[in-house]
């Protein structure tokens, strides 16, 4: 007998989304001087949900002003104290909103409600609390006696985690005193914009928070505005590079977080059964839309056989489709432009000669899928193993010896994070050690918390975010890192 | 690992060697990782059709308990009668599985309930298994005899946790002789095992002694069964079932009280072993109050609103 799990679909009636949004600047929302707007869609259904202005010179302009302004006359001046007390406010009415939030956010991004829910949202009320609790202490963070704020900083992120990348920019920059304009990916703007409704629910002084919508031009204009003092950016490494040559020599403070092509290695010792859900868990939570992915998994040749077949056949019980069925594991590719970057390198895997294996899913005839997919035969010389395909696809690779393992996790212009799959603790340490990467996980794999500093080396970017090392990127200090 | 002693069906013969290096030789368990994937499959929403299909499902696998100091022929008759006839109001209600009983009670059950359902008798020194092979073969040949079908039998968990797996082994392949054409049902006990590598190792070593069925736990150790538990032991099936081709049942037993409860362990049987094990011969509860949960919210699906616990009956 077939247990057919019925259709479970989170309610929408939670959310509110208006036809049109202006630009939150200075306390209030207003339309764009440039008398442009953009759809932003569904990516499940590719019905339109609304028209988000986009922001131009003119605009990025006033957003720079008030922040400038707030953080002269308000925000630098006020003790740690009370912008610990906005920041804890701004963190329980996420919590309050919690739902609409992710409902929200899997309806723009198409995310799987089970991960906004489960995963985003109590990550981005977690951030806040977090960084609320720093506000008032930071002389007691290491970093001097009297650590000042920048000032203006500009803020871009990416799409992937819309309202999780917007806690990890804001909260650390306005718990050290810093205002902020920050910049939305042009295809999940909502999210941002239902925060600019809590910092008015939350009586945050005008200014302190702007938010502004566009695509790669408004952000460009944004990061080169010459009155901002700090630039943070999350998202592809072509775009993070020309973000550096714009600001060398400015004097503008620079934090990237770029891409990854992280190496997820599994021993013949490891824990057999949650390894396998570690590399499902690290390829296809999001859809692999997550810098930080175990894209390539190094498996050990005495299991990989074994360790493959087992892949497969876990595989096959993933459940895509509707974002807001609170069953479904895998969700909707964010745009047509990023399936289509999937697609292509996918055809390339399979034109350099590695074999392409896709669980059998029934596919909706609306909006952009694609199944959880895996290539075996797959050698470092692959398109599909150097670059960054950002979708459900995992490249198989295999190793002989710990030392071939390492060499071959290292051998990436990436250094974002990587997995370790041993029972064997020592093993751990040695490999951590030896492994050229920022964030790298033992027997688990894309676990996130607040206290814990995130970021990469090597073409993967700088910088911090998260813990204590996150308040360097946003005071007058020596970066420690 | 692997030892010389490893049968061409990749499975350890019952020598200590071959035992020990082929148990200590399975892959480890993270119990944090175990833990999460239980967890999530907690998350699954199980609603409306597929709810009131699972709810039957799991009134058909319930082995209907009761197993106190107490009990007496009157208890298991008004026992027997409800594992018959769960919902008296709704003649669409399936019946239990089994009616599960000490030694001394399988007459008076088997004479409650015919041939309809099965009478499970727990054997072997049960809770605790503390007695001799002796008198654990006599006790499993007495329920066979007074009419049980199937044979709830507990591991020596002292023997497992000193490292004499060959005395489990025996003592299981004994058990299993004296059953005859009974189903044997080896508790694990995995509150007393404490850990899921342990775990993943005693369902081998009860799989490998030929064991038909097994089962987490007596009910009279806490924790009982859990969720990651249970999961563990549903991979050890899968596993056996890839080396062998033999299919091996599961049943939880102890501490699952409500329907939601329920309905977790089935879909952890459904994304863990697949659809084949969805049928009460090779998946089971072992549960006194969990039933009259299921029939209120069955009730409550059939009538759209909620009534009583004076609307099911005690038995």
């Amino acid at each position: 007998m077939k247990f057919e799990y019925a259709a479970a679909p989170e309610s929408r009636a939670v959310v509110n989304i208006a036809s049109n949004y202006g630009l939150f600047i200075n306390g209030e929302f207003v339309e764009p001087h440039s008398g442009a707007f953009f759809k932003t869609v569904n990516p499940a259904t590719e019905e339109v949900l609304s028209e988000v202005a986009e922001a131009g010179q003119a605009d990025v302009d006033a957003a720079v002003k008030a922040a400038r302004r707030a953080y002269d006359k308000t925000w630098s001046r006020m003790s740690g104290k009370d912008r610990g007390k906005y920041l804890f406010r701004i963190a329980r009415l996420i919590q309050e909103r919690s739902r609409e939030l992710a409902v929200l956010e899997s309806i723009d991004n198409g995310k799987p409600i089970r991960e906004s829910r489960d995963v985003d949202l109590p990550l981005v009320a977690a951030h806040f609390f977090y960084y609320a609790g720093w506000a008032d202490k930071l002389e007691f963070a290491g970093l001097g006696d009297n650590p000042q704020p920048l000032g203006v900083a500009a803020q871009v992120i990416p799409w992937n985690f819309p309202l999780l990348m917007l806690a990890w920019k804001i909260a650390p920059a306005l718990a050290c005193g810093n205002t902020v304009v920050l910049k939305p990916a042009e295809t999940t703007p909502l999210t941002a914009l239902a925060f600019a409704d809590i910092c008015q629910q939350a009586d945050l002084p005008p200014g302190v928070v702007n938010i502004i919508t566009g695509a790669g031009e408004t952000g460009r204009m944004l990061v080169e505005h010459p009155d901002v003092n700090k630039v943070a950016f999350t998202g592809r490494t072509e775009v993070g590079k020309a973000i550096q040559r714009a600001v060398a020599g400015t004097g503008k403070a620079l934090t990237l977080e770029l891409g990854g092509k992280a190496a997820n290695i599994v021993f013949d010792d490891a824990p057999f059964d949650e390894a396998i859900e570690g590399v499902v868990n690290g390829i296809f939570f999001n859809q692999g839309h997550v810098c930080c992915a175990g894209s390539r998994l190094l498996i050990q040749e005495s299991v990989a056989d074994q360790f493959i077949e087992a892949l497969k056949s876990r595989l096959g019980t993933l459940r895509l489709g509707d974002p807001l069925d609170k069953n479904t594991d895998i969700g909707a590719i964010n745009s047509y432009q990023q399936l289509a970057k999937i697609e292509e390198l996918s055809k390339s895997g399979e034109d350099e000669g590695a074999e392409r294996w896709s669980a059998q899913c029934d596919m909706p005839d609306k909006g952009w899928w694609f199944p959880p997919t895996l290539f075996t035969g797959v050698t470092q010389a692959h398109r599909i193993a150097r670059e960054e395909i950002f979708g459900p696809v995992l490249s198989v690779l295999t190793f002989r010896t710990p030392d071939e393992a390492i060499e071959k996790a290292n051998n990436t212009p990436f250094g974002l994070s990587a997995g370790i799959w041993t029972e064997k603790g020592s093993r751990i340490l040695h490999m951590a050690n030896s492994l050229r990467a920022g964030v790298i996980w033992a027997n688990t794999f894309n676990r996130f918390d607040p206290t814990s500093p995130f970021g990469g080396y090597k073409e993967s970017g700088f910088g911090r975010e998260g813990g204590v090392h996150g308040l360097a990127a946003y005071l007058k200090v020596e970066d420690p890192s | 690992m692997p030892s010389p002693s490893i049968t061409s069906s990749g499975l350890p013969d019952g020598s200590a060697a071959s035992l020990t290096g082929f148990l200590h030789g399975l892959p480890g368990v993270d119990q944090v990782g175990a833990e999460a994937r239980a967890a999530m499959l907690g998350t699954r929403s199980i609603k409306n059709d597929a709810k009131s299909w699972a709810i039957d499902l799991a009134i058909r696998m319930i082995d209907l308990t009761t197993l106190e100091g107490m009990d007496t022929p009157g208890k298991v008759r008004a026992m027997c009668a409800k594992a018959l006839r769960p919902d008296p109001t709704d003649s669409s209600c399936p019946s239990v599985a089994a009616v599960c009983v000490y030694g001394d009670m399988v007459q008076t059950a088997r004479q409650a309930v015919g041939d309809r359902i099965h009478v499970a008798a727990v054997a072997t020194a049960f809770p605790s298994g503390r007695a001799s092979l002796e008198v654990k073969l006599l006790d499993t040949r007495d329920a066979v005899n007074a009419g049980a079908d199937e044979i709830d039998m507990v591991i020596d968990r002292g023997a497992f946790l000193s490292g004499n797996y060959v005395k489990v082994f025996d003592e299981i392949v004994a058990i299993k002789e004296a059953c005859g054409s009974a189903h044997l049902k080896v508790i694990l006990e995995t509150g007393e095992l404490k850990t899921l590598d342990n775990v993943r190792r005693a369902s081998w070593l009860a799989m490998v002694a030929g064991a038909d069925v097994i089962k987490t736990s007596t009910g009279k150790v806490v924790p009982a069964a859990t969720l990651p538990v249970t999961l563990v032991m549903l991979e050890a099936v899968r596993d056996f079932h890839r080396t062998t081709g033999t299919r091996i049942g599961v049943k939880a037993a102890g501490g699952i009280r409500t329907s939601k409860d329920a309905i977790k362990y089935l879909v952890l049987v459904n994304e863990t072993l697949g659809e084949d094990w969805l049928t009460p011969d090779l998946f089971r509860f072992g549960a006194s109050t969990l039933l009259n949960d299921l029939l209120l919210q069955r009730q409550r699906i059939s009538t759209g609103h909620y009534s009583g616990p004076n609307y099911v009956t005690i038995d």
